[in-house]
């Protein structure tokens, strides 16, 4: 992205692209509580050794299942209570915010760079190359994406691993169809057909004269994509098909408790709301950034 | 008009033979292969394997066996489940109208709350009650519906007591099914106190589910309607001096609805989603626990048929809102 690559420019000049797009992302104000949301969320995920109060997967077997620490039965030693074999659920849930951005992060990196190979192959070379892609692509989009989730798991088995090359499937289709449409839209221009010219290869074509002018779509669409990848992680793993016990996965955390929620509603409660607000963050920020990046879609 | 039709049933036959393609890959794809998964843990003399595999026609070409497969879908004939010995197709059948039922309350319910509420946030825009709209679809887009779905029973079925936790109807009650809809086959058996206990356990399962396609269709519903009342017809209708209720009603929602519409029809797919979380956890007897539960006990043949009954389902669907658009809407039809 060409923009975020310029320096900001000092007060008194004309603002930069960079100053220009952080202006017209900050007037939104429920962009800017994604992003703070979004940075805190990354910072629990860095430091969360230093951060949580205890190991995630330590037993306290004389506290197990004990309230929030608000609650008259609980202790300020377990904030937000422990679960039913005595583990801190504070610091389970630091712990799951590592987990949830590396399922972001690790599904949404192997969709996006296959769908942009994929869809700058398709776009680029049109014919039959084109037909075949796009029609498998639409095989996958005619599934609904918890369903296709589950057929690959599936084949793959059940695991954390399997289920991030399972979102990375659900997910690919969109960045495919976006790459592929801007590659047409941009093909045809000028700057395109002065490059070819000047001797440029395919591949410096694609990536390097076509790619970067179809960034803002991807980008838009990458960081929406985190938010459904954290969704449908949580889901398998609800299910027991994604990450096992005993690794801190906020879906998993959910599941196992379950037979607990009417002695101890807190062991389901917290570990929900986690994923609701990290999927609500990012949300938050995808609309921001398409409506700063792409002004055409701006209402 | 008939042109239009036909070029879009025909533009779905590549995205069938995909979903085949799929599905057959299924089998083919899974560690091991049938025949292991059906002699389990206990192993196989060669000689019967080879019998087996002869027997399930594993041993021809795969193309012979992908044509094979495919002859034997379009006969309606999906296998056999390897749990219940049962016919795929018929299982999916018996289990299909409590999916269908909670799918259509939970779509009435998101049409029914959704399109009023953005319909109201369109017109008293950046008031209170727009901030309200928007910030309530925004959280439930961003929903994990099977942690909504605890809560809803945590507060309504464990806390007031109003709801029952889960199924389909309690179990005092015993109605013949005859149509596989419990509204219907309890009317019809004309006891009031079933069709009773079969709406109340309707109820929290279909505002678990719906929540997702609710926000879809008030944003959906907000932005169609804010752009039409920006249309210049709608300028002239307010300088005849119709009443507001009148512009809007008749002049505005009448044009936003066209958008909404296909919305609403492209839910489905996200609605057979959701089923499988919802039912999962209200331990509703549908296709989505079924294949929940396929899954889980690596019954491939009940994976396999259906996710193609499933997907099949799906594109049908979006197929006859693809070609309602059209009817709607001329320009679709000619572009």
């Amino acid at each position: 992205m060409p923009e975020l690559a310029t320096p900001a420019v000092g007060t008194g000049a004309p603002p930069g692209r960079l100053g220009e797009f952080w202006r017209s992302y900050a007037q939104s104000r429920g962009a800017l509580i994604g992003l703070a949301l979004v940075v805190l969320l990354v910072l629990l995920a860095l430091f969360a050794d230093i951060v949580s109060p205890h190991p995630p997967n330590e037993q306290y077997r004389e506290f197990t299942l004990t309230p929030p620490a608000w609650d008259p039965g609980g202790t300020s030693q377990f904030l937000l209570g422990t679960d039913p074999v005595g583990r801190d659920i504070l610091s389970r849930l630091i712990h799951g915010t590592r987990l949830s951005l590396l399922i972001g992060v690790i599904s949404v990196a192997i969709s996006l760079g296959l769908g942009i190979v994929l869809g700058l192959v398709a776009g680029f070379f049109r014919g039959l190359t084109e037909t075949i892609i796009m029609r498998v692509m639409d095989v996958m989009l005619a599934l609904p994406s918890l369903l296709l989730a589950i057929a690959v798991v599936a084949i793959l088995g059940p695991g954390l691993i399997n289920a991030m090359y399972a979102i990375a499937i659900v997910l690919l289709p969109h960045y495919v169809r976006l790459t592929r449409a801007a590659v047409i839209a941009e093909a045809g221009r000028e700057y395109v057909t002065s490059s070819r010219i000047a001797g440029a290869g395919v591949l410096r074509l694609m990536f390097n004269t076509i790619l970067p002018n179809c960034a803002a779509p991807l980008i838009v669409q990458a960081t929406l994509g985190f938010s459904n990848a954290i969704l449908d992680a949580a889901a398998l793993g609800f299910l027991g098909l994604g990450a096992q016990p005993p690794t801190p996965e906020w879906g998993s955390m959910l599941s196992s408790a379950l037979e607990f929620i009417q002695r101890a509603p807190w062991v389901v409660t917290f570990p929900g709301l986690a994923i609701l607000i990290t999927v609500l963050a990012f949300n938050l920020m995808g609309d921001g950034l398409r409506d700063a990046l792409d002004p055409r879609l701006k209402r | 008009m008939l042109a239009f039709l036909l070029r879009r049933i025909v533009l779905i036959v590549p995205t069938f033979i995909g979903v085949t393609l799929l599905a057959f890959a299924l089998i083919h794809l899974i560690p091991g292969d049938p025949v292991e998964n059906i002699s389990g843990e206990r192993g196989m003399d060669p000689a019967r394997r080879e019998r087996l595999l002869h027997e399930f026609g594993l041993d021809k070409p795969l193309p012979v066996q992908y044509i094979e497969y495919v002859g034997q879908v379009l006969r309606g004939n999906l296998g056999t489940s390897l749990t219940t010995h049962e016919d795929v197709s018929t299982e999916f059948l018996t289990l299909f109208p409590a999916t269908i039922e909670l799918a259509f309350f939970a779509l009435l319910f998101s049409v029914i709350v959704g399109l009023p509420a953005g319909i109201v946030a369109a017109i008293k825009r950046n008031t209170v009650a727009d901030y309200a709209v928007m910030g309530v679809s925004l959280t439930g887009y961003s929903m994990p519906i099977f942690w909504w779905a605890l809560l809803l029973i945590l507060f309504f079925s464990v806390y007031l007591g109003w709801t029952p936790v889960s199924g389909r109807i309690s179990v005092e009650y015993d109605v013949p099914a005859t149509t596989g809809f419990m509204l219907i086959d309890t009317l019809r058996s004309g006891d009031f106190g079933a069709f009773r206990s079969a709406l109340s356990h309707l109820i929290l399962p279909s505002i678990a589910l719906g929540t997702i396609p609710l926000a879809v269709i008030a944003r959906m519903t907000r932005s169609s309607m804010l752009e039409v009342l920006r249309e210049d017809y709608v300028r002239t209708a307010r300088a005849k001096g119709l009443p507001r209720w009148q512009v809007i009603v008749v002049h505005a929602l009448r044009n936003a609805l066209i958008p909404v519409i296909t919305v609403i029809g492209l839910q489905v797919g996200l609605l057979l989603s959701g089923a499988i979380l919802t039912e999962t956890i209200f331990s509703w007897p549908g296709v989505g626990n079924w294949l929940i539960h396929g899954v889980q006990s690596r019954d491939y043949p009940v994976v396999q048929g259906g996710i193609l009954l499933v997907a099949t389902i799906v594109i049908t669907v979006n197929l006859i809102v693809d070609m309602l658009y059209g009817v709607i809407n001329p320009r679709i039809r000619h572009a």
